[in-house]
């Protein structure tokens, strides 16, 4: 349904003892919104994307996925989530691709794709295998269902973990780099299964450092600078004329790779 | 060589065989339950509870079992609370006593084990639980427990060979099994060194066969350390 607003932040916050890392971000992502976050490292965009399923807790503002706002409690103490049950059903509708493909070492990818939706969802276990053969026949990894993590390369490991966080059928899909643990060779692969979930019109939110992806497959480019947002836009309006100093001073350093 | 006296020892030695795996399955499961118990409050991150655990864990790794043994077999019986309790009737059985002396020993151990199998476990696939919505329980019963439990089997099935042998002590309370009767039969014998050498040797099959079954169990869960098989077309 365009239109609908999947996930909106107002204001986010977020210190690391004094140092504030995130100086109050607010970033809407309509349904099929494609957002890539671009920005040095340090600009606090991972831990941004990190705030959005609370694996931080932010210290300030407000994150609502599809029109639920995540309740938190804020003190002189610190900030923390109001309610546990929430923050587990907000994760369950929010998908995490990391940099380092996390998947559970000990089980088969199969058994990480059923995972969340046989034990979280509490699904019926023959859909979820079913769902989850189609999901790995879609990433092209179909014939490694009953390999484990450490017998597949890197690209391999990454298209299991976007499987794995499709198959919760996520609002949002979170991306956290997801290219940039991968040798150069294998980075196509998987920038081809996201330009793919893009075009089914999948709600993402990526962060990469991938200016081609940001480019020709996102429909907004948001930079972030020193914890705050400073520009965004279209990619068409963010890498033409109308680019911010800063933001033309970024993509320089990446200009010879395009 | 006396064949005939060694096998009527090892007759008699292997009659008291089944005290001693009584005695070893009774103290290995109460103690892990008991172990698992320790090791949540050890990493419970509650000072009260993890302070508890740790003294729990110094005390009974650091003082004898064999003192600990004595404790709760002689000592206990002085106190009329529980001389004069509904528990006495148990805590008067010496195979009670030695049980419950090595299932809180091994529990100190087994906590030890068991919280270093948690800190092996990678903040990454907890995190990557966390996001698909696992906390609490679920994600100790589908992803911590699972992984630690890997990585701490190797040290473990050392802790259940050294309990194994740890059963010996139980015959200093007057429990009947294989090192108490091996020493009744020197007495009327005073053939120290054959029948030692035949309890020494049940004690030996007794921790290969343990011994085995553990590296088959470590085998079968460590497929996702060695190369991948492709299955065979059906």
């Amino acid at each position: 349904m365009p239109g609908v607003t999947r996930l909106s932040v107002r204001n986010l916050r977020k210190s690391f003892g004094t140092h504030e890392v995130l100086k109050g971000i607010s970033l809407d992502a309509q349904d099929g919104d494609v957002i890539s976050l671009l920005g040095a490292s340090g600009s606090g965009k991972s831990t941004f994307l990190r705030c959005i399923n609370l694996l931080e807790t932010p210290s300030d503002g407000e994150v609502w996925v599809d029109s639920e706002q995540i309740r938190m409690i804020h003190s002189k103490t610190g900030s923390k989530p109001a309610s546990r049950r929430q923050v587990d059903h907000i994760r369950s509708e929010l998908g995490m691709v990391f940099q380092g493909f996390n998947l559970w070492s000990h089980m088969t990818i199969l058994q990480n794709v059923i995972e969340g939706p046989l034990h979280v969802l509490k699904r019926p276990k023959a859909d979820c295998i079913a769902d989850a053969e189609e999901l790995l026949a879609k990433v092209g990894i179909a014939d490694k269902r009953h390999a484990y993590p450490a017998h597949l390369s890197g690209g391999q490991q990454q298209r299991a973990a976007i499987a794995r966080a499709l198959a919760m059928k996520p609002k949002v899909m979170l991306f956290d780099e997801p290219t940039s643990a991968l040798d150069p060779e294998l980075v196509g692969e998987v920038l081809r299964v996201m330009r793919a979930l893009a075009e089914e019109g999948m709600t993402m939110l990526v962060v990469t450092h991938e200016m081609s992806f940001a480019r020709n497959v996102s429909n907004r480019v948001v930079f972030m600078r020193e914890g705050v947002i400073d520009s965004s836009g279209s990619p068409d309006d963010m890498f033409g004329v109308g680019a911010s100093p800063a933001f033309r001073q970024f993509i320089g350093h990446f200009g010879n790779q395009q | 060589m006396d064949f005939a006296f060694l096998s009527s020892t090892m007759v008699t030695l292997i009659k008291a065989v089944p005290t001693t795996l009584i005695l070893f399955s009774l103290s290995i499961l109460s103690g892990a339950l008991l172990a698992l118990v320790i090791t949540a409050m050890r990493v419970s991150g509650n000072w009260f509870l993890t302070g508890f655990a740790k003294a729990y864990i110094f005390v009974f790794r650091g003082s004898p079992l064999l003192i600990q043994m004595f404790l709760v077999f002689y000592g206990l019986g002085q106190f009329g609370v529980i001389r004069y309790s509904f528990l006495w009737p148990f805590l008067r059985e010496p195979m009670v006593c030695a049980v419950l002396s090595l299932a809180l020993c091994t529990a100190g151990y087994s906590a030890e084990i068991f919280r270093g199998g948690i800190r092996a476990v990678s903040t990454k696939e907890i995190e990557a639980a966390r996001s698909v919505g696992m906390s609490g329980f679920l994600l100790v019963r589908r992803i911590i427990a699972p992984i630690a439990f890997r990585h701490a089997l190797p040290a473990y099935s050392t802790e259940i060979v050294l309990m194994m042998k740890s059963t010996a002590l139980a015959s200093l309370v007057t429990v009947w099994e294989v090192t108490g009767v091996a020493q009744r039969l020197i007495s009327q014998t005073y053939r120290t060194m054959e029948v030692f050498l035949c309890a020494a040797l049940i004690y030996l099959v007794l921790n290969f066969i343990i011994l085995q079954a553990m590296s088959l169990l470590e085998y079968s869960l460590s497929r996702h350390r060695r190369p991948y098989a492709a299955p065979l077309r059906a």
